[in-house]
């Protein structure tokens, strides 16, 4: 079957070539087999396609039983991470031509979590070491009246934290969640990050005694793997440091 | 199949469903059931801001806010809806903010604000500084701080579970309710993607939260999912929707690709420019210019544009100027939305102007409630425990042009109201018995589609209906372009009878539940354009060539649609012969139109310029 071609790059881009690329995609249906497999295909791509766009048409044109979640398609709802050319990245955010399309393009569900179907994977372990890090502004006394005030500095000290979208990219790049499920991740912790150095949250000293846990920050080796693998950006190993200093420094 | 109870059901996890729910778990039991994880919701693509008239930068008041979202939505609003809106803003950012929101901060720590499209100080003097903002993320920032409060609250959720029908104590869609009897939601049934099985929740209180339908264009700032679900499963059961065919095309979609770049950027000090170089929007909007209304500004830039003035090889994009701004401001306040051009363009913002056309965005229209949030089954009664906010619905707050800002502030002021009201009603209603089988409706459709050997392709029926939407009902449109979108309609709707998946499997079958939500796109798309046809004249967001003006003395009404059986009656509320009276008939059933008077309070129409 021939993929119907969409024009989805403005005139600008045109001076980008359409071209062919073939996609290797890890299959696995429990309703078909205990087996997973790769599959390849091949589809036409336009020049500033990106591998979401190759998924869709394998989807929408050749194979409706490929699955995989995706939403806004454009790296801000966290729904399409997945291993490309054995690397962690949001297919949304991910250009065909910057994976090397001259050979076939290797597509695999993230690890370290349980796999429904292809490349559906089971976030619920994710979330739940996110939940238990108490990812909530704590606070005592009165609300109040108005808003509380915060220093545009005080507000900078926890900016990058607070773009984590939970595509779970990161915690699925790290050899030591691959090894042991139950280790926090790093998402768990950018996300606790994220309100200990808020300085409007007073619950500081809970979470950090959370994440001192034998499954907690102390397991992180600082492979880098997480903050390479980030679709936001964030300077997540840099964040695990500073939430392992503050344990130091600060008594709890 | 299973079956559950809970006093309050909350349909949608973006900012609405949440809101509500922070507000009714703590009164009432209370499920939420979402078809996407509720961090995955559209409202966390929002950017630019929330608009409340706290005056921590200017002078302000939300007096003048009322005005500006009542003459930003050509005075189709219901300006009693609005001034709700306009109060409880200062207090719902309040709340976000103690909920624990990292808004931007001024030099003295408040929180910070910023210019938006449409809000001025004293009735249009001047552009005046309201959007409260955290970078060009600020959805996202609500997003997350309503899930975290979510889980602080232990809300409990049914994640990647779809609504598939709701259930009333009476077919609306055929009987006639005496004066004075009442109609009950009484549940809804919901498909669990995981494992394909069926659940049944009865509940006293409902409240739909399912945002927008921003999928029946082809070019949209809306996420693949926003497929207009909340608004075809009311209407498939006989409730009316309303102002269907306002649909706000936003100004600054990345072009040929839709993804929006933040009217901030405008507000920043953007500028829009032609093939010439020329700041057009002086000439169409000369005192605010590209902070104009949305609608005014996609106008001005289609126009250009048509006249020959677009930039690039085909001609067919204006350019988004941010050139003059430093670096360094970029980097501040407009991070997200220059990666976008980066990365989906390749252009590079500092040194570049980037290429913009209009993207559809946003749904005027919706499910018509009150301003408590219960839904209407007609132009005054409501069903009892039946509830909506946020895109899904129309309060009407937006009229026909919603202002920038404007929405993620309805999604927590009437998220927040409707939650409070389901809770209260919930306290003194009594659960209503079910019908014997309340899934086989559902039943029926998933295994015709799941069955049926080898039909058409979906995704050939929805490319084909978004390419008619964008070509004949976008920013310009004129009589015999929507009679083309509806014939095009019409033919896919035959196709879609014996459209196919190639799924046929439980687990995880996104191939069989897009195909449902097809469904919902093409029902949706057919009365946008019927009310489309009807409206003939121009207002807010619906521009007819063949009818430029506004037309006051005609149409200074809500249009009411209703689908129903062939042989059920062609009168509706709100019947104006020679306005709102028009019956199109379809294959199977037919839809008739009515309409709501507009409440006016405080302002008179006045004609619309900036
Ligand atoms: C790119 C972009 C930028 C924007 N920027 C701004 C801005 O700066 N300021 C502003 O005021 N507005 C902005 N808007 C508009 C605003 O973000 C949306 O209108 C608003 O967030 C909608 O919120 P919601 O809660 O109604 O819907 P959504 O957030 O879309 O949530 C819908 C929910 O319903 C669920 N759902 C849908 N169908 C079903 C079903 N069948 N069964 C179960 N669950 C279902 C989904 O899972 C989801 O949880 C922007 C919109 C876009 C697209
Ligand atoms: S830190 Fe980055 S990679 Fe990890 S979940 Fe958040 S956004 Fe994804
Ligand atoms: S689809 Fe939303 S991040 Fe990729």
């Amino acid at each position: 079957m021939t993929a119907t071609l969409e024009a989805t790059a403005p005139s600008s881009a045109g001076e980008i070539p359409s071209f062919t690329v073939t996609l290797r995609v890890r299959r696995f249906n429990p309703e078909v087999s205990e087996e997973s497999t790769w599959e390849d295909f091949t589809v036409e791509a336009h020049g500033t396609d990106r591998v979401l766009d190759a998924l869709h048409k394998i989807k929408w044109d050749m194979d409706g039983s490929l699955t995989f979640r995706r939403s806004c398609a454009h790296g801000v709802c966290g729904s399409d991470a997945v291993r490309i050319n054995g690397r962690n990245r949001l297919a949304c955010k991910t250009l065909l031509k910057d994976v090397n399309p001259d050979k076939p393009i290797t597509v695999e569900p993230i690890k370290g979590l349980p796999v429904i179907k292809d490349l559906v994977v089971d976030m619920e372990p994710f979330f739940a070491s996110y939940r238990e890090i108490m990812p909530f502004l704590i606070t005592t006394g009165n609300e109040p009246s108005k808003e509380r005030y915060q220093s545009p500095e005080d507000r900078a000290r926890f900016d990058d934290t607070t773009k984590c979208i939970l595509c779970a990219a990161c915690t699925s790049s790290c050899p030591v969640f691959w090894t042991d499920g139950q280790y926090f991740g790093p998402a768990a912790i950018v996300n606790a990050h994220r309100f200990i150095f808020d300085s409007r949250d007073e619950g500081g000293s809970q979470r950090l005694e959370i994440l001192n846990d034998k499954e907690g920050v102390w397991r992180c080796r600082t492979t880098f793997n997480c903050t390479e693998a980030c679709p936001r950006g964030i300077e997540v190993t840099k964040a695990i440091q500073e939430v392992k200093r503050a344990m130091i420094t600060r008594a709890f | 199949m299973q079956t559950h109870q809970y006093d309050v059901v909350i349909v949608g996890a973006g900012g609405a469903g949440m809101r509500a729910a922070l507000e009714s778990s703590k009164e009432a039991r209370t499920a939420v059931i979402s078809k996407l994880y509720p961090t995955r919701s559209h409202t966390g693509a929002a950017q630019g801001g929330m608009a409340a008239a706290l005056a921590n930068v200017e002078e302000d008041n939300w007096e003048w806010h009322t005005f500006d979202t009542v003459k930003g939505g050509d005075y189709l609003v219901d300006q009693d809806a609005a001034e709700i809106l306009a109060k409880e803003a200062i207090e719902s950012v309040l709340d976000l903010e103690r909920m624990g929101l990292p808004f931007n901060r001024t030099p003295e720590g408040k929180i910070d604000q910023r210019r938006f499209g449409g809000h001025t100080r004293d009735h249009g003097q001047s552009a005046v500084r309201r959007a409260c903002y955290a970078a060009d993320r600020t959805g996202h920032m609500i997003l997350q701080t309503l899930y975290q409060n979510c889980v602080k609250q232990d809300v409990e959720f049914f994640n990647e579970f779809y609504v598939l029908d709701l259930i009333t104590d009476h077919d609306l869609t055929t009987e006639e309710i005496a004066a004075g009897e009442e109609v009950n939601a009484t549940g809804v049934v919901a498909y669990d993607l995981a494992t394909g099985e069926l659940h049944v929740f009865q509940a006293k209180s409902i409240i739909f939260a399912t945002g927008g339908a921003g999928k029946i264009f082809k070019t949209t700032s809306n996420a693949h999912t926003l497929t207009g679900d909340g608004m075809a499963l009311a209407y498939r059961r006989g409730l009316p929707l309303e102002d269907m065919e306002f649909f706000q095309f936003h100004p600054t979609g990345l072009a040929g690709l839709g993804i929006l770049l933040s009217e901030a950027a405008r507000g920043e000090g953007g500028i829009l420019r032609n093939s010439e170089g020329e700041r057009f929007m002086e000439r169409y909007a000369p005192t605010i210019k590209d902070l104009a209304p949305r609608d005014i500004v996609a106008r001005s830039m289609a126009n250009e544009v048509r006249e020959g003035r677009g930039a690039g090889p085909n001609k067919d994009y204006v350019l988004l100027d941010l050139t003059h701004l430093e670096p360094a401001h970029i980097d501040a306040k407009l991070p997200d939305i220059t990666e976008f051009a980066r990365t989906y363009l390749g252009i590079e913002p500092y040194t570049e102007p980037v290429p913009v056309y209009p993207t559809a965005h946003y749904a005027m229209g919706g499910v018509p409630t009150n301003i408590k949030g219960e839904v209407l089954r007609d132009g005054v009664n409501v069903v009892k425990g039946l509830y909506a906010a946020g895109e899904v619905a129309c309060v009407s707050v937006h009229g026909s042009n919603r202002l920038g800002t404007n929405s993620l502030l309805d999604i927590n002021v009437f998220g927040k109201r409707s939650g409070r009201a389901a809770a209260e009603y919930a306290k003194t209603a009594s659960f209503h018995e079910l019908p014997e089988d309340p899934t086989v409706r559902v039943v029926a459709q998933l295994d015709e589609m799941r069955n049926r050997p080898d039909g058409e392709r979906v995704a050939d029926i929805r490319k084909a209906l978004q390419d008619t939407m964008d070509l004949n009902a976008q920013v310009f449109r004129t009589g015999d372009s929507l009679n083309e979108a509806l014939t095009d309609i019409r033919a896919l709707q035959k196709r879609y009878r014996n459209a196919s998946v190639q799924d046929k499997g439980k687990l995880f079958n996104t191939d069989l539940l897009e195909a449902i939500e097809l469904g919902f796109l093409l029902d949706i798309a057919e009365v946008t354009v019927v009310a489309a046809i009807n409206r003939k004249e121009s207002r807010g967001g619906h521009y007819r060539e063949d009818f430029p003006d506004r037309d006051d003395a005609h149409y200074m009404l809500h249009t009411m649609a209703y689908r129903r059986p062939p042989e059920a009656s062609d009168k509706a509320e709100g019947h104006v012969k020679g306005y709102f009276d028009h019956v199109e008939e379809f294959d199977g059933y037919k839809v008739v139109l009515g309409s709501k008077p507009v409440v006016q309070t405080r302002y008179e129409p006045m004609e619309r310029k900036y």
